[in-house]
């Protein structure tokens, strides 16, 4: 059984680098017993944009979801060139229509 | 110790920021380094070379918005790439991801050229909060990556509209300002005419273009009529036509040649009203039977209660007060335009047409309440002060 574990932190929270360190401590812990799947940090809340669906008409929002009563309920990631194609992605979730899609970038990982 | 290299902490704490990232996502997949805190520090150093790589590019980035800015203000042919970057530019401030009011703030300074000083001035919003909205709208263009990109033809339609709002958008703050004491703003009136200018000279053959840039001119044609001495608002049956721009009327009505109500979009079938508004003679020469066509094609584009309402004052000019009337009534009885004012404006007028003084007066006052115009509101004073000297004389 996979568990996904999401964080939920104050918006204006910098974590400094010793919460990058407690990260990957937990990382290579979980990674000897066997248990590490994969971990990805976001860019932060500012860049999201929210993809509703209404009345097959796209609505767009500037800004993280924030409606208190939906429920985070899965994910998927894109590999996409640009944020219109992440959106164009994100409205053909069925999701998009009687919920929100919140498209927000994976922070980038040069090699 | 990266501190020391990099003389600058900041720089020192992202790139281990980054390392630990990386390691973070890579140990895992690949399995832990040998000796993971060297691995660390090379990836750190990687990263602040690669942040410092990124920097130079954003200062080259930056030289090519000033070198475009330049070329817009310079009336420098069009050609090449510095169009195609200009044209990308304003669809990337337009872009439906970011809130409407920073989109008006990005346009005017990347693709009008306005400095945050000039914005601050025009939209009557602080110059930090202008500076802090800018910034955090090129933090997401860059982070969620917002192409600077003309988009593909299936999504131009959507977009250009998105682009077109902005423009009409900021014609609309220069024309009918809400929040400043004076009513008509020429910078901004101006901005706007300019950009629908490129934006036909960068798209050209796009009817939507077409109508907007023609819908400008016939405002700004009347531009100078629009309010007396005093600043306050003079209805369009008063203003002294002799004023007009007749330059601006005729570059708009040779923007319209041969278009067709039929086929049509919204900014398109808005140009065509005020061209018949531009063009009449004399107030009473106005044609309300075409004007009355063209926002019944409208409706069936846009049928939203504000064109419902300004149907309704085309119709009261063909059919009678009391048909318009009834529309109105019949708009309000929906409540969608509770809290406009040019609705309860218009119905006063309308009233007091028909000699409903006193339902007249109260929604002259109604009016004076919702908006948020100064001049607005003296004008509508006035014309409520008008009535109450005719009530007083018949009574």
């Amino acid at each position: 059984m996979e568990y996904a574990c999401l964080f939920y932190v104050p918006e204006d929270a910098s974590p400094g680098p010793e919460v990058y360190a407690e990260c990957m401590a937990v990382a290579e812990e979980a990674h000897r017993a066997g248990a590490m799947v994969n971990a990805r940090g976001l860019e932060d809340a500012s860049s999201a944009t929210t993809v509703r669906i209404r009345d097959g008409k796209r609505l767009l929002t500037d800004g993280p979801f924030a409606e208190t009563k939906e429920v985070l309920s899965g994910f998927f990631i894109f590999e996409c060139a640009s944020l219109d194609e992440a959106i164009a992605w994100a409205s053909k979730l069925p999701q998009s229509r009687y919920g929100s899609v919140e498209v927000r970038p994976i922070r980038a990982l040069d090699p | 110790m990266l501190g020391r290299i990099f003389n600058d902490l900041d720089r020192a704490e992202d790139a281990v920021q980054e390392a630990y990232a990386q390691a973070l996502d890579r140990w895992p997949r690949y399995g832990l380094p040998e000796n993971p805190a060297a691995w660390i520090m090379v990836s750190a150093r990687n990263a602040a070379i690669d942040a410092l790589r990124r920097e130079r590019t954003a200062d080259a980035k930056r030289q090519l918005l000033a070198n475009l800015e330049a070329l817009i203000h310079a009336d420098a042919p069009f050609d090449g790439e510095a169009m195609d970057d200009r044209l990308a530019m304003i669809f990337a401030a337009c872009h439906p991801a970011l809130n409407e009011e920073t989109r008006i703030a990005l346009t005017l300074r990347y693709a009008a050229g306005l400095t945050v000083a000039e914005i601050s001035s025009a939209l009557l919003v602080p110059q930090p909060t202008v500076a802090q909205r800018l910034v955090r709208a090129k933090h997401k263009i860059k982070r969620a990556r917002i192409a600077f990109a003309i988009p593909e033809a299936a999504d131009l339609p959507d977009r250009l509209h998105d682009v077109l709002r902005v423009v009409y958008l900021i014609f609309n703050e220069g024309y009918a300002s809400w929040t400043h004491s004076n009513l008509v703003r020429a910078d901004l009136c101006e901005e706007a005419l300019r950009l629908a200018e490129l934006l036909e000279k960068l798209l050209p053959g796009q009817t939507e273009i077409l109508g907007l840039h023609a819908l400008v001119l016939f405002h700004d044609a009347r531009r100078a009529t629009r309010v007396d001495d005093s600043g306050e608002p003079v209805l369009l049956e008063r203003q002294d036509r002799s004023l007009w721009d007749g330059r601006k009327i005729e570059r708009g009505a040779s923007l319209l040649e041969g278009a067709s109500r039929y086929r049509a979009g919204p900014y398109l079938l808005q140009a065509m009203i005020a061209r018949e508004h531009a063009t009449a003679a004399t107030w009473k020469a106005t044609n309300w039977r075409r004007i009355l066509d063209c926002y019944d094609s409208l409706i069936d584009k846009d049928p939203s209660p504000v064109v419902q309402l300004n149907r309704a004052v085309a119709l009261a000019y063909t059919q009678g007060d009391e048909s318009g009337l009834a529309v109105l009534d019949a708009l309000g009885a929906r409540g969608a335009l509770v809290g406009y004012a040019p609705f309860f404006a218009a119905r006063a007028e309308l009233l007091r047409r028909v000699g409903r003084r006193t339902e007249a007066g109260a929604a002259y006052s109604r009016a004076m309440e919702l908006t948020h115009s100064f001049a607005e509101r003296r004008f509508l004073q006035r014309r409520l002060a008008h009535l109450t000297s005719l009530e007083s004389l018949t009574t």
